[in-house]
C-alpha cells in the first residue's frame, strides 16, 4: 500500500512540472503580447518598452522560463502585475471558496447520485426516468444559464438564497451554507446525472455476476447481497466517476465563480484574462494541475482500498 | 446460458457496408430526426440572417428597452432596446461558426494521430497516449485563458485551442477503434500482400472507424458549444455590440432583478442547439451498435410452444422422490416473442443420488437447473411446468419463501469457481457470513465453523485460506472453497454446474473424489451438469442426456454407456476419446446444436442423425418409456438395438 503511494506520487509530480512547463511556453509563443494586451493600442513606445521591461519580456523566452522556473521550485510563483501582490499569496486567499464549492457540489453530487442510481438499479419506481431527465438537462443546460435560473427564482422572485457573494465558515457557518446553496447546486446537477449512472450501471454488472448467483444460492439474503456486496464491487468504478466529477466541477468553478461573484481560483482567472494577468493565470493552471493530480491520487487510493486485487499488483 | 451466447464469429465483410442503411435507421427515430431538423433549420436561419432578421442586430431603441415579447419584438428588447430575435439570428452566426473551427481542429488532428497510433502501435503509440495522459490532466478552460490572456478577444483562437485539448479523447477512441481492426483478416492480407500503409488506413481502416468518429464528433460539438458561449457569457471574446447567444445572456444577467425575460431566449436557443447535437450524437451511437450487433448475431425466430406435445414424464420411482421436476419449460423473451431454450423436461433426483445432465453446450441443460434454483438471469422465464420439493411444490412459493430453502435445503456450485467468489471480501468472512446466516450462532462459533468446513473439502493450511481472497486461490482451491460454501447450510441437495470443467485434469479427479466422500458420509444428493462422459462414468448413478431444451435419453449409468437407446447418446459416447474401442476412430458427429428457435419441428436431431428417415421430421417425437427406469426419444429405437446387437 504504502509503496503504491509512493509510486504514484512519484509519478504525478514531473506530470504538474510538465504542464506548468507546456503553459508557460505556450503563453510566451503565441502570436501576441501581454505587454500590448494590458497598454491597448495607444500607449507611447516608451510606455511599452518600460512595461515589457519590467514583465521580464525583453528577455529571451528560456531565460524567462528559467529564471520563472528557479522562483517556482522555491514556491514563488511571481509577482501579479495588475494586483501587485505575490501570485501564491494572492491564489492561497482565493482557495477556500473554490474548496468549499467544488468539494461541496461533489459531495452533493455524490450521495444523490449514488442514491438515485441505487435505487434505479434495484428498480424502485419510475427513477430510471428521473435519471435520464437529469442526465438530459445536465447536458443541455450550461451551468452559467442554469445559474442565473436559480438566481432568477431563489434568489429574486422568492429571497431565499443571496443572489451573489461568499460568507467564509469562520464568520458565520449559517451564511456560509446559505452563501453556498444554489452555486453548489448550479455545479452538482450534471455531476449528479452522471454518478447516478454509474452505480445503476456498475450495480447491473455487478449483480450479474457469478459470485451474486452463489451468495443467493447460499442463502444469503437479498438485503445482505445488495449493500454489502454488490455495493462494494459497484464502488470501485463509482469511485473514478467521483473523481472526474470533482476534476469537472473545478473547471465550472471559472464559470459558475463568476455567475455568482464568488472569491475564488475560477472566478480570479477570468479577471487575470480580462486584466492580461499572465503570472496569475499560470499560477491558477499550476494549482489546478496540482489539485487534478492529488485527486486522481485519492481516486488510485480508494481503488485499492476496495479492490483487494490492486493492492498487490 | 450458453445456448443464448451470440456467435463469437465475427467474420464482418470489409466492405464499407450499410452506411445509407445507418443514415435510415437513424432518420427513423423521432429525437435524431427532430434534433437534425432543428440544427438546419438554424444554420439555415443564421446564414440567411441579413435576409430573415426583422431587425438590424445593433439598432438601439432607447424609447424601449427591456420589453417584453410583442408583435414589434417577437421576443422583446435588451438594455439598449435592440430587437432580441434579431441579435439571436446573427448571434448563431458567431457560435456555429465557432462550433465547426471546433470540431475542425478535433477532427483534423484527432482522427490521423488515432488511425497512426492504433495502426503502427509500439512508441508512436506509447507516445501519443503519454502525451494525451498530459493534456487530459489540464483542466481546459484554464488554458483557454491562457490563450486568451495573450491574444485578447480572439474567438477563432480560443476554439483552435479548445479543439487541440479535445483531442486526447478522440484519439483514444479511434485508437481503440483501430486496434480492433488491424487485427482482422482481411487488413492483416493487405498488410502482407505489399501495400502502403498510407492506402491501408485510408482505403481499409478509415471507413470502418467512422462511426465512432462521427459519434464522437456530434458530442464535441455539444461540448464547443457549452464552452463557446461560456466564454462569450465571460466577455472574453467580442465587443459588447456584437451579438453572441453567451454574451446576450451575460448581459441579461446584469438585470436580472429588473427583467427576468431577457435571460430565456438566448438561454433557450444555447440550451435547445446543445441538446440538438448531444441527441443526435447518442442517436447515432445507438444506431452503430445496432448495427454492429446486427452483424455479429443470428437471427433468431420465436417458436411456438408445442403444447399439443403428450407431456413427456419419465416413470422412476415415484415415492419418496426429493426433487420432482415436472414438463419444464423455459423461455427467452424478447420484445412480443418468446423462444423456448427448455421445452418440457421432467425428472426425479431420489436421496443420495447422484444424476447426471448431460448434453453438449447448448442443449438447456445450465438453465434446466437454474431454472429449479431460480437463479435465471433477468431475460430468461419459466413459463411452464412444476417443481417440488419432498412433494412440496416449489413454483407456487414466493420469492422470500423460495431464498428460505436457499442454502439450507438446495445449494449449488457453479462451472468458474473463480469468479463465483466475491473478489472483495476475504475466504473466511464470506463463508463465515453463510454459517451465521444458517446456524444463528456466535462470531466465534461460525469462524471455528468456517475453518472445520475448510478442512472438510480437504483443504491444507485452512486457516491460511480463510485470510485469502479469490484471486490468490488456484482453481482447484477456488472450487474446493466453493464447494466448502454451498456445504455451509447442510443441504440435501447439491445442484453443480460443470463443477470441474474449468479444472486441470488431476485436480478434476480430486474434485470429483471429494464431493463422492462427502456424499458417502452426509447422504447428500447431486445434480451434477456435465458434458464429459468421463465424469459421469466416475460419479454418477444415473443419468439424463439433453438435446435442444428437451431431454432425448435417461438410463442407469452403467446401461447408457451398454446399450444406448439414442442416436445422440450414441454419437456423445462414440465421440469421447476415452469411451471409443480401442483403435477404432474417433467419429465426430456432423453440426451443432441448433440455436433455440430454430429447432426442427419433428426429432430436433433428425438432421445429425446417421439413422435418420423421412417420418422423423414430420413430426414431434415423444419420450417413451423402455422399461422402469430408461426412456428414449427416438421412433427407431428398434432398429438400432438391432444393428448394435
Amino acid at each position: 500500500m504504502l509503496r503504491l503511494v509512493a509510486r504514484r506520487v512519484a509519478l504525478s509530480v514531473p506530470l504538474v512540472f510538465v504542464v506548468a512547463t507546456g503553459t508557460y511556453l505556450l503563453a510566451g509563443l503565441l502570436p501576441g503580447d501581454a505587454a500590448r494586451a494590458i497598454l491597448g493600442q495607444y500607449a507611447t513606445p516608451t510606455q511599452y518598452r518600460q512595461l515589457r521591461h519590467s514583465l521580464g519580456l525583453d528577455q529571451p523566452l528560456l531565460t524567462r522560463y528559467w529564471h520563472w522556473l528557479e522562483h517556482a521550485f522555491h514556491g514563488d510563483l511571481g509577482v501579479s502585475p495588475f494586483y501587485g501582490i505575490p501570485v501564491t499569496s494572492l491564489l492561497d486567499s482565493r482557495l477556500a471558496a473554490t474548496f468549499s464549492l467544488v468539494v461541496g457540489a461533489t459531495v452533493v453530487a455524490g450521495a444523490i447520485g449514488i442514491g438515485l442510481g441505487m435505487a434505479s438499479a434495484l428498480q424502485w419506481g419510475r427513477l430510471g426516468r428521473v435519471v435520464d431527465l437529469l442526465a438530459l438537462v445536465g447536458l443541455a443546460v450550461p451551468n452559467f444559464f442554469l445559474g442565473l435560473i436559480l438566481v432568477a427564482w431563489f434568489a429574486v422572485s422568492i429571497q431565499l438564497f443571496p443572489a451573489t457573494g461568499y460568507v467564509p465558515l469562520s464568520s458565520s457557518p449559517v451564511e456560509w451554507i446559505r452563501s453556498l446553496v444554489l452555486p453548489v447546486v448550479t455545479l452538482a446537477v450534471p455531476g449528479v446525472a452522471v454518478i447516478a449512472k454509474q452505480t445503476r450501471d456498475s450495480m447491473l454488472e455487478v449483480m450479474a455476476r457469478p459470485f451474486v448467483r452463489t451468495l443467493r444460492a447460499s442463502g444469503i439474503p437479498q438485503r445482505s447481497i445488495v449493500f454489502k456486496h454488490v455495493l462494494r464491487s459497484a464502488a470501485i468504478s463509482v469511485a473514478t466517476v467521483i473523481g472526474l466529477v470533482f476534476i469537472a466541477c473545478l473547471s465550472g468553478t471559472v464559470l459558475v465563480e463568476s455567475v455568482f461573484a464568488l472569491p475564488g481560483l475560477g472566478g480570479l482567472a477570468v479577471q487575470a484574462t480580462e486584466k492580461h494577468d499572465l503570472p496569475v493565470i499560470q499560477g491558477v493552471v499550476v494549482y489546478f494541475t496540482a489539485i487534478v493530480v492529488a485527486v486522481n491520487l485519492l481516486v488510485d487510493l480508494a481503488y485499492a482500498a476496495l479492490d483487494p486485487r490492486v493492492r498487490v499488483s | 446460458m450458453t445456448a443464448l451466447a451470440p456467435s463469437s464469429l465475427e467474420l464482418e465483410t470489409p466492405a464499407t457496408r450499410a452506411q445509407p442503411g445507418a443514415l435510415r435507421r437513424l432518420l427513423r427515430q423521432p429525437a435524431a430526426l427532430g434534433a437534425l431538423a432543428f440544427l438546419i433549420l438554424l444554420a439555415v436561419v443564421s446564414i440567411a440572417a441579413p435576409l430573415v432578421a426583422p431587425y438590424d442586430p445593433r439598432a438601439q431603441d432607447l424609447a424601449r428597452v427591456l420589453a417584453g415579447p410583442s408583435w414589434h419584438h417577437l421576443l422583446g428588447t435588451d438594455t439598449l432596446g435592440r430587437d432580441v430575435l434579431s441579435r439571436i439570428l446573427y448571434g448563431g452566426r458567431r457560435s456555429l461558426l465557432s462550433v465547426v473551427e471546433g470540431v475542425a481542429v478535433v477532427l483534423a488532428v484527432g482522427v490521423p494521430l488515432g488511425l497512426v497510433a492504433g495502426y503502427f502501435g509500439g512508441w508512436i503509440d506509447r507516445i501519443l497516449s503519454r502525451v494525451a495522459e498530459v493534456v487530459l490532466a489540464i483542466p481546459g478552460i484554464i488554458l483557454v485563458l491562457v490563450v486568451l490572456a495573450v491574444v485578447p478577444n480572439n474567438e477563432d483562437v480560443a476554439m483552435v485551442a479548445f479543439g487541440l485539448l479535445g483531442t486526447p479523447v478522440l484519439l483514444r477512441v479511434v485508437r481503440a477503434a483501430t486496434l480492433r481492426i488491424r487485427e482482422d483478416l482481411y487488413v492483416a492480407a493487405a498488410r502482407v500482400s505489399g501495400l502502403p500503409h498510407r492506402r491501408i488506413i485510408i482505403r481499409h481502416v478509415l471507413p470502418r472507424v467512422i462511426g465512432p468518429i462521427v459519434v464522437q464528433g456530434s458530442l464535441f460539438a455539444a461540448y464547443a458549444l457549452v464552452f463557446e458561449t461560456g466564454i462569450a457569457f465571460l466577455g472574453l471574446t467580442a465587443d459588447a455590440s456584437t451579438p453572441t447567444w453567451g454574451g446576450m445572456v451575460g448581459e441579461a444577467s446584469t438585470v436580472i432583478q429588473q427583467q427576468e425575460w431577457l435571460l430565456f431566449p438566448s438561454g433557450a436557443v444555447i440550451a435547445a442547439t446543445i441538446l440538438a447535437f448531444g441527441l443526435l450524437g447518442d442517436a447515432l451511437r445507438d444506431v452503430i451498435v445496432a448495427e454492429q450487433s446486427a452483424t455479429t448475431t443470428r437471427p433468431r425466430s420465436a417458436t411456438s410452444p408445442d403444447h399439443a406435445l403428450s407431456p413427456s414424464r419419465v416413470a422412476v420411482a415415484r415415492s419418496r422422490a426429493l426433487l420432482e421436476v415436472r414438463d419444464l419449460a423455459v423461455a427467452h423473451l424478447d420484445g412480443n416473442s418468446e423462444t423456448f431454450v427448455v421445452d418440457g423436461v421432467s425428472f426425479d433426483v431420489q436421496p443420495g443420488e447422484t444424476v447426471g445432465l448431460v448434453g453438449e453446450s447448448g442443449c438447456g441443460k445450465s438453465v434446466t437447473a437454474h431454472a429449479v434454483l431460480r437463479l435465471l438471469p433477468a431475460e430468461l422465464h419459466q413459463c411452464r411446468g412444476n417443481v417440488q420439493w419432498e412433494g412440496r411444490e416449489l413454483t407456487l412459493l414466493g420469492d422470500r419463501e423460495f431464498d428460505t430453502l436457499r442454502g439450507g435445503t438446495l445449494a449449488y456450485v457453479s462451472q468458474d469457481p473463480q469468479p463465483s467468489l466475491d473478489p472483495t471480501f476475504t475466504i473466511g468472512s464470506q463463508l463465515t457470513e453463510v454459517v451465521r446466516h444458517h446456524d444463528r450462532c456466535s462470531r466465534k462459533q461460525a469462524k471455528q465453523r468456517a475453518i472445520d468446513l475448510l478442512r472438510l473439502v480437504e483443504l491444507p493450511a485452512p486457516e491460511q485460506v480463510a485470510r485469502a481472497r479469490a484471486h490468490e486461490l488456484s482453481g482447484g482451491m477456488a472450487q474446493r472453497v466453493a464447494i466448502a460454501l454451498a456445504l455451509a447450510g447442510r443441504p440435501k441437495l447439491l445442484v453443480a454446474d460443470e463443477p470441474t470443467t474449468a479444472l486441470d485434469v488431476t485436480v478434476q479427479s480430486e474434485i470429483l473424489s471429494l464431493l463422492r466422500r462427502l456424499q458417502e458420509e452426509t447422504g447428500l444428493a447431486i445434480l451434477l451438469i456435465t458434458h464429459n462422459w468421463g465424469v459421469v462414468a466416475d460419479i454418477c448413478d444415473r443419468a439424463i442426456v439433453m438435446y435442444a431444451g428437451q431431454i432425448v435419453e435417461t438410463a442407469a449409468v452403467q446401461q447408457l454407456f451398454d446399450e444406448p437407446r439414442h442416436p445422440y447418446t450414441l454419437g456423445l459416447l462414440e465421440s469421447h476419446p476415452s469411451l471409443a474401442e480401442h483403435g477404432a476412430a474417433l467419429t465426430a458427429m456432423r453440426g451443432g446444436v441448433p440455436s433455440p428457435g430454430t429447432w426442427p419441428d419433428g426429432c430436433r436431431f433428425a438432421p445429425r442423425c446417421r439413422y435418420a428417415v423421412p417420418e422423423c421430421a414430420q413430426a414431434p417425437v415423444a419420450l417413451h418409456e423402455l422399461s422402469e427406469s430408461r426412456a428414449t426419444r427416438c421412433i427407431r429405437v428398434d432398429e438400432i438395438v438391432a444393428v448394435h446387437a
